[in-house]
């Protein structure tokens, strides 16, 4: 019988012939993990006593509460800084030479095609964007993997998603992302993967992919795998760490569902409170916001700093706004300077800082009060989720974040045409 | 595992890791005290209110959204000797399940205050005079249940 992308990457690093339902233990390429959940699992590993530790797959992302918000954080920092040098990893990303672990993941190339690779962060889904078997993982698992280098994973159930056309009315990856988990519901993927099939694929750029791929979990899936192409190969040339390979569907694997897209259907979408399936078309949206948040590593890319400038450039931030933009890693912070991207920003009122995950989840760096309501190129938009209980979170894509922050509410780039 | 039974504090769909402990309680200083901290936002005072052995019986996909294992933690800390759920988020089963908070997954009618009995190897839950049934653990997980976690299987050379 036919395999799925998944059924054939965990056959692989398992040495089994698995099919979704199974239960595995597989060889993981990578293990990553951030600041705040490295701390449990370096005290699990300290616990063991043991000279076993896979050094090479490990990689060390401090990002969630860097540069130090406080001191407790500092501390919590400082944990993960003395845990690399103590045990010898250098695949340790200090602040100023790292940024958001997902986008760290893909740039230094652990992410490739073919690979297993877990993360203890629910996004780390995101590497399925270039054809990787990736998904999130907790803390004592994340040290059972780096101790042993292997893991337990359930055969997941693959739902295939064919995709036609190419996008136009100026919707993104994010629109169809927020179409999907609108469509089938914050758990409609529970335990399960997506696959992406069809001639709509090609019309997608890896950035969008990889947007994509990162809300995957938004719909509770383990992961969203799209299959590897020329687009792909262009995209990790030069980057990818040692040897990769493709891996591509069998023709007669069986699925768990099919959905259909039409990319050239899909409209510019945002999702309104408190679930990130509760997706309209923006322009059924009335709501004024207080702030508009480009980063992280759902939208946190060069091409999306390059799309958001492209709005606002020659424009100004509303009154009353905060704009922030926060690109998701040094690497591009610093092709922001070099592509004058910044000064655009600038230019315009915006904020922009270096990178760290901070505001996206409510740690620092741009937190809401009571009442206040934000549109946002992140990825969740639950209860609280960027400060106090009663504030509101939109997600977005990044031009319709950057048109809402020159219009002082939810628009498209479109509707700013005409104001 | 043994037949348990437990008070019911009773939530709806899709309670997200951020309402059983806010992003901002995720420092390591906190790690011996994460029950002070869960539903804060969502439900003020909970963490004084419950008691050991207590129980959770939720909706769907209980644990969405974040891998931090603070969550279930908090849980174990709070004296939780159960959850019962119509479904959990796959990444929150796991941390769960790996670290010895038991998950039950079984649509249950019960009110809050309730008590009710869990029979994890029978697969039952009794409720209001009602007897439930939950399909049985996967063997591997039965397996690192009774080795008493993950990190067991690791120790005993078995993963």
């Amino acid at each position: 019988m036919g395999k799925t992308i998944a059924e054939k990457i965990l056959s692989e690093k398992s040495g089994t012939d698995a099919y979704a339902g199974q239960i595995v233990v597989a060889n993981v390429d990578y293990v990553m993990v951030n600041d705040v959940t490295g701390p449990i699992a370096f005290r699990e590993y300290e616990k063991l006593k043991t000279k076993d530790l896979k050094r090479d797959r490990l990689v060390l992302i401090p990002d969630h509460y860097v540069p130090n918000k406080d001191i407790l954080s500092a501390e919590q920092a400082k944990e993960m800084r003395e845990f690399a040098s103590k045990h010898g990893i250098e695949n340790y990303y200090e602040v100023g030479k790292g940024g958001v672990c997902h986008q760290v993941m893909i740039e230094e190339g652990f992410a490739a095609p073919g690979r297993l690779i877990v993360g203890a962060d629910s996004h780390t889904c995101t590497y399925g964007g270039i054809n990787a078997f990736s998904t999130g993982i907790g803390s004592t698992e994340a040290c059972a993997a780096f101790t042993t280098g292997r893991l337990w994973f359930k055969v997941p159930e693959t739902i295939k998603v064919e995709l036609t056309g190419g996008f136009v009315n100026g919707a993104c990856g994010k629109d169809l992302i927020i179409k999907i988990i609108t469509d089938i519901g914050v758990d409609g993927a529970n335990y399960r993967v997506f696959e992406f099939h069809g001639p709509g694929v090609a019309n997608i750029s890896v950035s969008d992919r990889l947007t994509v791929s990162n809300m995957a979990i938004e719909a509770g899936g383990k992961g969203g795998i799209f299959p590897c192409d020329r687009l792909t190969e262009e995209y990790i040339r030069g980057t990818a760490k040692g040897e990769w390979k493709a891996v591509e569907a069998d023709k007669d694997a069986k699925y768990h569902s099919v959905l259909r897209y039409d990319l050239s259907k899909i409209v510019p979408m945002v999702a309104f409170p408190h679930l990130p399936e509760n997706g309209r078309p923006v322009k059924e949206a009335d709501v004024k916001i207080d702030q508009a948040y480009l980063g992280s590593c759902t939208n946190g890319r060069i091409e999306d700093m390059r799309i958001g400038a492209e709005v606002v450039k020659g424009r100004k931030v509303a009154d009353g706004v905060r704009f922030l933009v926060v690109p998701a890693s040094q690497k591009v912070f610093r092709q922001m300077i070099d592509e004058g991207i910044m000064q655009v920003f600038l230019d315009a009122g915006a904020f922009v800082s270096g990178p760290t995950c901070g505001a996206c989840l409510g740690g620092y760096m741009g937190i809401l009060a009571a009442g206040e309501k934000a549109v946002s190129s992140t990825n969740r938009n639950f209860i609280g989720r960027m400060g106090d209980k009663n504030s509101e979170v939109y997600l977005a894509g990044p031009a319709v974040v950057a048109a809402s922050a020159v219009a002082g509410k939810i628009v498209t780039p479109e509707q700013l045409e005409g104001q | 595992m043994d037949k348990i039974q437990g008070k019911v504090w009773r939530f709806g769909d899709n309670v997200d890791t951020d309402q059983i402990i806010p992003a901002e309680r995720l420092v390591s200083a906190n790690l011996d005290h994460l029950d002070d901290f869960i539903f804060e936002k969502v439900r003020p005072g909970f963490a004084q209110q419950v008691g050991k052995g207590d129980m959770i019986v939720a909706g769907k996909n209980f644990g969405c959204g974040s891998s931090r294992e603070h969550a279930p933690l908090s849980l174990i800390e709070a004296g939780f000797s159960c959850i019962v759920a119509e479904s959990f988020a796959r990444i929150f089963y796991r941390n769960s399940m790996n670290i010895g908070l038991l998950l039950v997954e079984c649509k249950v009618d019960a009110a809050e205050g309730d008590v009710i009995s869990v029979d994890p190897d029978k697969g039952e839950v009794r409720a209001d005079g009602k007897t439930y049934t939950f399909p049985q653990y996967p063997a591997f997980i039965s397996e690192m249940v009774r080795a008493g976690g993950l990190m067991n299987l690791v120790k005993e050379g078995r993963l």
